[in-house]
This record gives structure tokens, sequence and C-alpha cells, in this order.
């Protein structure tokens, strides 16, 4: 048995874009290595713009892709292996979706607590609606909601944040291990989103409850993860402890997130790089922020960067900390366990 | 510049009547960048869509006044009342929408989208004329003159609601309405877009009206915030003087919703939601979700006043 909940060892996913014989590949997942322990649950923000990667890794985590290199192990099991004990259904006992559209994730013409006891009867938690009727009950009881008042209602008589509660009740009802919730509050109104996010922290601390949180609002994921993975082209170019990734950042891409966000209390100053050719990042051989990137130098545009550590806990994919010099304290692709 | 007195504007639907701006009182002003914020189904895109003119049924005004105020080359400023503004689209006033993704025509190249928008307000009809002109501003917006040639699924989300930016604002309109301009973008580029509408504002002096609900951006950007809720403008005042001293508990709590780099507190959101419109309660409509709650809250309409210089407020602690 593995010391792992979750590990992503090398994953790599590439998409074929355009025609098949003038098409190119686009990497979206490059060599991830990620993983969260088993012992003690914990929430993961993966955070990231558009096209970093930040879904498809959750689509692999989901099954919804399968990776192009690379293993993702789920408590030890490897999940796209068919001899696997979590093969088939029984793999959604342990993982659980969330989704960014809470008016999309339930259909306008089924009543949503059908949605819960369909769940509870295909996974096999209830054997018949009666039985089902205590397990649904219960899951939507750690959510903050009654079944009474969800009981024969429709998606369009909720609000927004109470409908991605019960989305996040019916994911809790085969008592999973983990949780991959997609940009879960980005559709919710900033008044309701705390709500939200701190029934995650809730769900973590008295069931148990890990969370791989994607997003790119970094203010939420500094608020609710205990481990931050900055991903860009495919990279996870920074992780560690989002305490201090998110007040010293170690990687330029992450300083430029954080001088993004639009805080209360600090204004902006006026410079910004745009990013322009997107798939010429992608494709990029070396440092794909290299184009962007303030401090960078002839080497970033040459040799890919090393994963650099930065502390026990805390890796970067630059050159910066390293004073430029490839193979100084670096540790490609080496396995870096989440501290017990 | 424009002025807005008692406004109501309400959707009619099977159900019944949607109060969505119900007794609006403000004015904007020239050279301003008004922000406008609260949760969806506050009124606040409805009250766009009456500044622009743009009151289709099932829409209609039900009472009060609409005034607007062009200024004219020299001569005196005219006044343009509802179904007058929109003669006046593109050149004195123009809409910035939400989701640059389903605005743009996909099967038509965007050159030609800013031909069929601009093209008919212009003096010039000559083609060339005109497309030298798009190509000159899109360069001093920073923008590549390639995309002029190219098709909206080629460009970025980015792109496209900067495109959106430079076609609103290629008139030089005196009025620019934004309707969460960056919402659904990520973070990078949603800075890059307010900049450049920061700048564009700065440098033709123009008002800019700009409707979210990140009261971060709002920080950022405006002079000058309107904090409506179900229908109503519950606070008015100076940018700073919101975040520094928010007089409304609504406000109070928004601000205080919002989390942190940096600061780790647990914070809350707003429990319960807004009331329908449809039936809105007598009295306060925040009375029911409001921490500070007393009994006058529930029967009597707070009403909008002056409690310090310039800062509005619609509440019974004041």
């Amino acid at each position: 048995m593995s010391n792992h909940l979750l590990e992503f060892r090398d994953v790599t996913k590439t998409f074929r874009i355009g025609g098949l014989i003038w098409g190119t590949q686009l990497t979206a997942v490059d060599h991830v290595n990620l993983s969260l322990a088993k012992d003690k649950p914990s929430i993961l923000s993966v955070v990231g713009e558009s096209g970093s990667g930040k879904t498809t890794l959750a689509k692999i985590l989901l099954r919804l892709h399968e990776p192009t290199s690379g293993h993702v192990f789920i408590d030890g099991e490897d999940i796209f292996d068919s001899r696997s004990a979590l093969h088939g259904k029984d793999y959604y006992r342990f993982v659980q979706p969330i989704f960014q559209n809470p008016f999309e994730t339930f259909s306008m013409r089924k009543t949503v607590d059908n949605y819960l006891f369909d769940t509870a009867l295909q996974l096999g938690i209830a054997k018949s609606r009666n039985k089902a009727q205590d397990v649904v009950a219960e899951a939507l009881t750690s959510v903050g909601l009654d079944i009474s008042t969800v009981r024969g209602k429709y998606p369009n008589q909720f609000s927004g944040g109470e409908l991605q509660r019960i989305s996040v009740a019916r994911g809790l009802i085969p008592r999973p291990k983990l949780i991959v919730a997609d940009e879960p509050v980005s559709m919710i109104d900033a008044s309701l989103r705390m709500n939200i996010v701190n029934l995650f922290l809730e769900l973590k601390e008295n069931y148990g409850v890990s969370l791989i949180y994607i997003t790119h609002d970094l203010s939420t994921a500094y608020y609710v993860s205990d481990y931050i993975a900055i991903m860009y082209r495919g990279n996870v170019v920074e992780y560690g402890p989002s305490d201090e990734i998110l007040t010293n950042a170690a990687h330029p891409y992450t300083e430029l997130l954080l001088d993004s966000v639009p805080t209360v209390g600090k204004k902006w100053e006026r410079n910004l790089k745009p990013p322009e050719l997107e798939l010429a990042e992608y494709q990029a051989a070396a440092c794909k922020f290299a184009e962007r990137c303030p401090y960078v130098q002839p080497i970033c545009r040459e040799i890919k960067p090393p994963q650099v550590r930065i502390t026990e806990t805390r890796r970067a994919l630059c050159y910066r900390p390293v004073d430029y010099q490839p193979g100084k304290t670096t540790v490609e692709s080496e396995q870096i366990a989440v501290p017990e | 510049m424009l002025k807005l007195r008692d406004l109501r504007a309400y959707y009619d639907t099977p159900k019944g009547t949607v109060k969505a701006v119900d007794g609006v009182t403000f004015d904007i002003r020239e050279n301003e960048i008004l922000g406008i914020a609260g949760e969806s189904g506050c009124g606040k895109s409805t009250l766009l869509k009456v500044l622009y003119d743009y009151v289709q049924p099932p829409l209609r005004i039900v009472s009060g006044e609409y005034q607007a105020e062009m200024s004219t080359n020299g001569n005196q400023p005219k006044i343009l009342g509802p179904g007058e503004v929109r003669k006046h689209w593109w050149d004195y006033i123009s809409y910035i929408p939400q989701g640059s993704m389903s605005v743009l025509n996909p099967v038509v190249r965007i050159e030609k989208q800013f031909f069929d928008a601009v093209g008919k307000n212009q003096d010039i009809q000559n083609k060339n004329v005109i497309r030298e002109r798009v190509a000159g501003y899109l360069k001093e917006l920073e923008l590549p003159v390639e995309v002029l040639k190219s098709y909206p699924h080629q460009l970025s989300g980015g792109m496209k609601q900067r495109v959106l930016v430079a076609l609103g604002t290629f008139l030089h309109p005196q009025i620019v309405l934004a309707d969460e301009p960056t919402t659904a973008l990520d973070v990078v580029v949603q800075k890059g877009i307010l900049m450049m509408l920061t700048e564009v504002q700065a440098r033709m002096k123009n008002t800019l009206v700009m409707v979210s609900h990140d009261m971060g951006v709002h920080y950022q950007i405006t002079n000058r915030m309107a904090i409506m809720y179900a229908g109503k403008l519950v606070e008015l005042g100076p940018t700073e003087a919101i975040f520094n001293k928010p007089l409304h508990p609504y406000t109070q709590l928004l601000i205080e919703a919002l989390p942190k780099v940096g600061d780790r507190r647990q914070r809350e959101g707003i429990s319960g939601r807004p009331p329908s419109l449809l039936n809105p309660p007598d009295g306060c409509r925040f009375a029911a979700r409001c921490p500070q709650v007393m009994d006058v809250c529930r029967t009597k309409e707070p009403q909008l006043v002056e409690i310090e210089p310039d800062h509005y407020v619609a509440c019974h602690l004041y």
C-alpha cells in the first residue's frame, strides 16, 4: 500500500490539433509530478490561466482522458490499469467531481433530488430508493441544507450558491476520499463564494475529504488550500505550501499572477506584457514563460529549466533560484512527497 | 451628464412584473469612472440597458425620468431622452458587453465588423480611409493590426475583449458603458483589459460606467461607486470612502467577504438570498439578511440621504 492518496507520476497528455498531415501536437500537461499524503486530509489548489492545462489535469484524474505517458495512482492503484482494484464504477466511490456551472450540472427538466438518489443507487451505496433516503438526507445535512427544502424542486428554484451546495452534497454521497472541483466558485457571486469555500474547509476538517481545487483565483486558493501548484502551459512551474508560495513567490509567473489580483488596499502599477502567440509558447523548447519573463536570460530560451528544490517542500521550474546555473540542487523528475 | 430620477424599469413575465430597477435616482458625471456593484439579479445590468436606451419588451420603463446631456462642438449641449439616445449609439454612447465570445459575429472578419458598427456614423464613406483610421487606432491601443483580418475564433478571449474595447471607443464616445467586461477572464488578462479601459478613459476624458460584481476590480479602477441591492440603490459615494468607511451593512458585508492573499482570517459570505423581485418585501429589501436589522426596517422604506459630502446611503441606521 502506498502512503499517497493521490500521485501523478510524470504524467503527460498531448492533443493533436489540426489535420492529420498538417496538424501539430499540443502538450496540455507536460511531465507533471504531484502527490497528496494519505494520512492527513489536505487541499491542493491547482492555479493557472486558461490554457495552462489545469482542466486537462482534472479530466485525467476523473478518467475522462487517458494520459499519453506517465501514471496516476490513487491509493497505490494505477487508475488506468484495467486490473486495478479501482476499476469501473468503483472508482467513483473514491473520487467525485464538482463542476464549474451548477446550472449546467443539473438538467432543468429533472428535480435535483433525483440526481442525489441516482448517485446513491448507481454507485451501490443504497439498495433501494427507500434506503437511499437516509444517505441523501445525511449528505444534504453535511452541506447545511435540509432534504425537505430540496425535495421535488427544479434547478431554477435555487440560487447558484445553493445549487452548488447540492452539487457538493451529491459528490459526498459515496463518501469519497477525494473531490475534484474544477472552478467551483467562478460562476457564483462574490458574496456567496466564501460560503462554498468555507464548506470545503469543513469537509476537510469534519469528514476527512481531500480536495483538488482547480481555480484561477489566487485569493480563494490562498484562503482554502494547504498546498498550491501553479501551472503554466502544461508545466507545474511552482509547487509548495500555499503560505510560502503566495507570500514569497519563486517563479516569475507566480509573481505576475500575484501582481494581477485586484486586491483591495493595493493599487496596481501600470506595467504588463500581454500574452501573445499561445501556440508558440506551448511548443517552446526551453522555458515556456521566457518570452514574458522580466528576468529572462539566454539560457532560458535554450535549455528547459530544471526542477529546483527551494526548501524541503517547495520546488520551482526556473533557473532564477539557482543563479542561472544548470545542474545545481535540482531534482529532475524525482518524486517529492508531501511532508507528513 | 446622465440624469436618473426615480426611474423604474420592469420586466413583464407570465408570472407577474419583475421590478428589476425600482426607483433609482442619481447623476453620472463627466470625466469619471463610475462602478456599479451588486449580486446577480440586483438590476445592475438592467440599469445599464436603460442608460443605453436599449429598452425592448418585456423590459419597459414604467415611470421616472432619464436625461442624457450631449455636448456638441461649441453649441448648447443637447438633451436626449429615451428613444433619442439610441440614435447616437457609437458616437455619443457605446456599450461593451459581457462575454466577448458570443458578441462578435463568428463568420465575419473583425475588419468588416468595424465597418458595420462605425461606418454609418462616419462622414467619410471611403472604406480605405476608415480602414487606415481603424488601423491607426489599434496601433494607438497597442493591438496588433493583423487582428483586423482575423475571424473571432482565431483570437483568444482576452484579445476579443480588447477588440470590443477598441470598437466601443473608436468614435470617441462621451459615455462608455461596460457590463462585466472581464468576467470569465484570467487575472492576468483581466488586469490588461482594465488597464486598457482606464487608459482610454484618461485619454478621452469621457465617462466610463462599469458594472461588475468583483469589489476588487472596482477598487482598482473606479472613482465613484453605486451599490445596488434588489433593484434599489443602497449606497453611492467616492470609491475611497466606500472602502474606507462603508455605511450600508450590505456594502460592509460585500467588502468583508473578499478573501485576500496574505490574510487567512475566517471570512463569511452573506447568508440567505436576495428577495424575489416579483413581489419584493415592504420596507428595506435587505432587512431579511441584515445583521443590524431593526423593527422599522421591515415596515418603512429607507430613502437615499447624504451622510457625508457626496456619500449617500439608504439605511435607517443613519
